[in-house]
Formats: structure tokens, C-alpha cells, sequence
């Protein structure tokens, strides 16, 4: 073990611990215990409001898993991974004012109360709390799964262990603090990933000898490095481009983002949030991505991609700047963690309690149902995430298209369009996740894009279809 | 429970403010993709480089990036409109 890598770890675990701690004061002072755990009481500002967007979408996979892509495919992923500078600005712009208006308007704590409200049906409500619940509870229980594994291989503490130090720093301030814990962490947590991207960056270009001569070390090892097509010409520029429908665009379907898009508190944290946004994520993954290229000529022949960005962390910086460094990869899966754990939470008891199993309920029962629905819902993961069962890994390779192809239209068009109805939407929901499951298991990439493509274009066209047939039976259009 | 409201003049500012994204959208893909595979496709012992990075790849990555934030601030600052959002008179919110 390397204390001087583990104690920066070990205060970066503190400190989330302390501050979640901190902003979890100001829970029971707000009107509607509801909207305040969470919502955060629609009080967010522009920083909070852009940190906690980009520390919620960015994970495991954006300091792990792309670098260690991009050291084997080269330049040509990177121009990939910026496709993603796209979701700082274009979730909030689409989804915008008249989302948030809407919400305000219609009382919505949660994604799903919006398309209830909106919808005005049994089906989307229970669809949707469905899909959030089965889906996002997978992708938790990976990334879960991801922490615990990076603070094993950091510390060389026990799988066991490791699990608990990463579960009980996350759960507690989730469970008394939630969402405004959550999104003031985040906020802590999208800083680290940014600082330690920053310093990580620099670090591997002194260590490569300056980026002119990492570049034609890149380009003597195999020029198809630095060219836009992959390390062997594979990188299609259709397959490259359909990121921007995956990665890109498609985020604003994503219910642990679209839901942050209706907790700010005025048009002005918007409009920052926006800028900041922007700035912070683009810079990420343009210098995650990088520090994977770059690694490659200074330590080459690394086998097991995951395990790139931990060692070239180690090989450039010296014992605790590497500790700070990997603290960024920790935060980024503690804040996606965090915001799917209260958002499964929410979709049980706002969505599914109290609609439908107690609509009378107490608001000192909502409170307490609350708290112990995310409590046990952490443990269960935590259970889950010992040795994850088959079906919990197969769900989650659906979580992220999955979703984002049951939810893009019911939302967006559901916000912009009145004619959408909820024959629309049901269609959409089942047409999108259903044909998601079937392209990735037996035609995935289809046609040489990525598989979420078509089924988000299969979705929009059930959606549209549907609703115009059935606009007649529907009742009034909607006041959009 | 619906109430029947004319469409609400901050719809028209949310509506023009999201076409805006799109056309943002478009442009970043445009660039993005315009100097990736413009000037990328050549053989890779062709390459211009400035600031060390082969041509394609400043342009389209590094300066993209950076006309981007120039942009969706520029759109921001300038045409983009602080309504308000609480509904006037209802609920006990107010700031």
C-alpha cells in the first residue's frame, strides 16, 4: 500500500462526507418536504447547476474507460469523445424555460409526475417508473460495482471492504441530505474531475516531451494514430458521427439529467449553468481523452484499457499529486451514484407510493418512507454489487440507450408539440426500449452506426404516427 | 384541473431559445465534422500540424471546442431572455 497515494484519497472521502453532511442542514426548514429532498426546492444556482449536470452524466466510463479506448484507438476516439461538448449546452437550451415553466406549473418533483401531468395516463406513469427503476437501478449497481474496484486497485484493500468504504460514503449523505447534498457533492466532485484532468494533462505532455514529439512518437509507433479512422482504419465516420445521437443530443432523454433541468432556481442560473457547462465538460473530455493518447508512447503496451489512466497517474505525478489526480475518476462515480440512487428512490415513493399505493399519505410518513426507501435501496445495491447476477450486468448494457430511447420523445415532444398524447407516448416508451434490446442482441451497430440510432428513430415514429391516429379519441390537446 | 390558458408569451421565448440549440447543434456537427474528414482523410504522412497537433485535429477538436464556448456564450448573452417562472400570485413561493 501507498500511503501517500491513499491519504489524499481518504481526505477527498472526508470532504464529500463533510459537505454532503453540511448542505443536508437545510432539509427540513423547506415548505414541501417533497420538493425539497428531491428537488433541492428549485433553488439551485448556475454552478451548482452545471457541475451537478456534468459530474451526474460524466462516470466511470469518462475517466476510465475512454482513456483507456483512446490509448488504443488514438486520436480518432477523442474526436469521438467531443462529441459529447454538445450535452453542456443542449440539454438545458431544448429542454429550457418552457420545461421548467411547465414544471413549476404542473407541481413536478420528478420527471414522471411531469409526463403524468402532461400525459395525463396510468400507463406512462407506471411504464416510465418501470423502466427508471429497473434500468437505473443496473447502472448503479455497475457503477457501484466500478468504485468499489478502483478503490480496491488504488488502496489493494479487499474487493469486500472497499465496497463498504465506497457505499457508506455515498449512501449516508444521500439518505439525510438528498438532492441538494447531491447536487452541492457534485458540485465538489465535477471541481476535482476538472482539476485533476488539468493537472493530469499537463503532467503527460511534460512527461511525453511536449505534444509535438509525443505526436510523431504516435505516428512512428502507426500513423493510423493520429488520423480520424482508428488505430486500424475501423472508425467509420458514420459510426463516429452517430455518437452525437448517443453521447450527444440523445442525453436529454436521460431522466437523472432531464430531472436537473427543472431544479434551478431562475432564468439566470440557467443561463450561467449554460456557459459553465459547456466550458467544464468540453474541457474534460478533450483532456481525459487525451491524457489516454498521450500515455500511449510513454507507457506502452498497457493490456487492460481500465487500467491506463490509474498508471499513468502513478508513472507522471509524484505519490500525492496521483492521490488528488485519482481522486477525480472516485468522484465521478460517487456523483453519478449518488444522483441514481435518489432518483430510483424518488421514482418509488413520489412516483409509484404515493400515486397509486397511499395518495393520502402523511407528509412525516412521506418523510420517513423517504429516507428508508433510499437507505435500502443503497443496501440493496450494495448487496447486488457483491457478486452482480447475470441479469443485473444484461440490464445495464441497456440502461443508458435504453432509456434514453423510452424517454427523448415523450419528453421533448411532449414539451413542444400539442398534438403528442399518451397513445403517442406509450408507443414511443415500448417501441424505443424494446427495439433497443433486440438491435443490441441480435443486429448491433446496424448498418454501421451505433446501435441507439435507429431505435431512437423507430421511437419518434411511433411516437408521431401513433399520436396523429389516435387524435381524435385522445382528450383535449394539451395547453403547451 | 387544466386550466385553460392562452399560450403563454414565455413559450415563445422557450421555443425560439431551444431552436437556437438546434442550430447550435448543427453548426458544432458541421464544423466538427467538416475539418475532421476535410482535411483528416488525407494519407496521415501528408499532415500539416499546428501547435504539434495534426491540422484536422486542432481545427476540429481543440479550436471547435473553443469557437463553441465562444458561441453559446455569445448566444447566451445576447439572445437568450430572463422570464420569470413562478406563476404570479399562486403558491407561497416567492424569492
Amino acid at each position: 500500500m501507498n500511503w501517500q497515494v491513499i491519504a489524499p484519497l481518504i481526505f477527498f472521502l472526508i470532504i464529500i462526507f463533510l459537505v454532503g453532511l453540511w448542505s443536508s442542514r437545510k432539509i427540513d426548514t423547506g415548505s414541501s418536504f417533497l420538493q425539497d429532498y428531491f428537488l433541492g426546492g428549485r433553488q439551485l444556482g448556475g454552478f451548482i447547476l452545471a457541475m451537478t449536470m456534468i459530474a451526474t452524466y460524466g462516470s466511470a466510463s469518462s475517466f476510465i474507460g475512454g482513456p483507456g479506448v483512446a490509448y488504443t484507438q488514438g486520436l480518432g476516439w477523442v474526436l469521438l469523445a467531443m462529441s459529447q461538448v454538445v450535452t453542456g449546452y443542449f440539454v438545458l437550451m431544448v429542454l429550457g424555460k418552457k420545461f421548467a415553466i411547465t414544471a413549476r406549473k404542473y407541481n413536478a418533483v420528478t420527471l414522471i409526475d411531469f409526463l403524468k401531468e402532461r400525459y395525463d395516463s396510468k400507463w406512462v406513469v407506471w411504464l416510465s417508473s418501470l423502466s427508471i427503476i429497473i434500468f437505473l437501478f443496473s447502472a448503479m449497481a455497475a457503477q457501484w460495482v466500478g468504485g468499489a474496484r478502483l478503490i480496491e486497485s488504488l488502496t489493494g484493500l479487499s474487493y469486500l471492504s472497499a465496497l463498504f468504504i465506497f457505499a457508506a460514503s455515498v449512501m449516508v449523505y444521500v439518505v439525510i441530505g438528498g438532492f441538494r447534498a447531491v447536487a452541492v457533492t457534485d458540485a465538489v466532485q465535477g471541481g476535482i474531475m476538472f482539476m485533476g484532468t488539468m493537472i493530469l494533462l499537463v503532467a503527460v505532455i511534460v512527461a511525453g516531451g511536449g505534444i509535438p514529439n509525443i505526436i510523431s512518437d504516435l505516428s512512428s509507433e502507426n500513423p493510423n494514430l493520429i488520423t480520424p479512422f482508428g488505430f486500424d482504419g475501423g472508425l467509420t465516420p458514420l459510426y463516429v458521427s452517430s455518437f452525437w445521437i448517443l453521447v450527444g443530443v440523445g442525453v436529454v432523454g436521460l431522466p437523472q439529467v432531464a430531472v436537473r433541468a427543472m431544479s434551478y432556481k431562475n432564468a439566470r442560473a440557467m443561463h450561467r449553468a449554460i456557459i459553465i457547462g459547456t466550458i467544464v465538460v468540453g474541457f474534460i473530455m478533450l483532456g481525459m481523452h487525451l491524457i489516454g493518447v498521450f500515455a500511449r508512447p510513454i507507457l506502452p503496451g498497457i493490456e487492460v484499457g481500465d487500467k491506463v489512466m490509474p498508471m499513468i497517474a502513478m508513472e507522471v505525478l509524484p505519490p500525492w499529486l496521483a492521490g488528488i489526480v485519482l481522486a477525480a475518476p472516485m468522484a465521478a462515480i460517487m456523483s453519478t451514484v449518488d444522483s441514481l440512487l435518489l432518483l430510483v428512490s424518488s421514482a418509488i415513493v413520489k412516483d409509484v407510493y404515493i400515486n397509486y399505493i397511499k395518495p393520502d399519505a402523511e407528509e412525516s410518513t412521506i418523510k420517513k418512507m423517504s429516507f428508508a426507501v433510499t437507505a435500502l435501496l443503497g443496501t440493496l445495491v450494495c448487496i447486488m454489487a457483491l457478486s452482480p447476477p447475470d441479469l443485473l450486468i444484461w440490464l445495464n448494457l441497456f440502461s443508458f440507450g435504453g432509456l434514453e430511447a423510452a424517454f427523448i420523445w415523450p419528453v421533448v415532444l411532449g414539451l413542444y408539440w400539442a398534438k403528442g398524447n399518451k397513445y403517442g407516448a406509450v408507443a414511443s416508451m415500448i417501441t424505443g426500449t424494446a427495439s433497443y434490446i433486440l438491435f443490441h442482441t441480435f443486429y448491433p451497430n446496424a448498418f454501421g452506426m451505433n446501435t441507439v440510432v435507429l431505435p431512437i428513430a423507430l421511437s419518434l415514429a411511433s411516437y408521431v404516427t401513433v399520436s396523429l391516429f389516435t387524435e381524435k379519441s385522445a382528450s383535449a390537446a394539451a395547453e403547451i | 384541473m387544466k386550466k385553460s390558458i392562452k399560450k403563454d408569451p414565455r413559450f415563445k421565448v422557450a421555443e425560439k431559445e431551444a431552436w437556437i440549440g438546434i442550430g447550435l447543434v448543427l453548426f458544432n456537427f458541421i464544423w466538427w465534422y467538416g475539418f475532421a474528414y476535410g482535411l483528416g482523410s488525407a494519407p496521415a504522412d501528408e499532415y500539416t500540424f499546428i501547435m504539434g497537433l495534426p491540422a484536422w485535429f486542432f481545427w476540429s477538436c481543440a479550436a471547435g471546442f473553443v469557437v463553441m464556448v465562444i458561441l453559446v456564450s455569445a448566444a447566451v448573452k445576447f439572445l437568450f431572455k430572463e422570464v420569470p417562472f413562478e406563476e404570479n400570485g399562486e403558491g407561497g413561493e416567492s424569492e
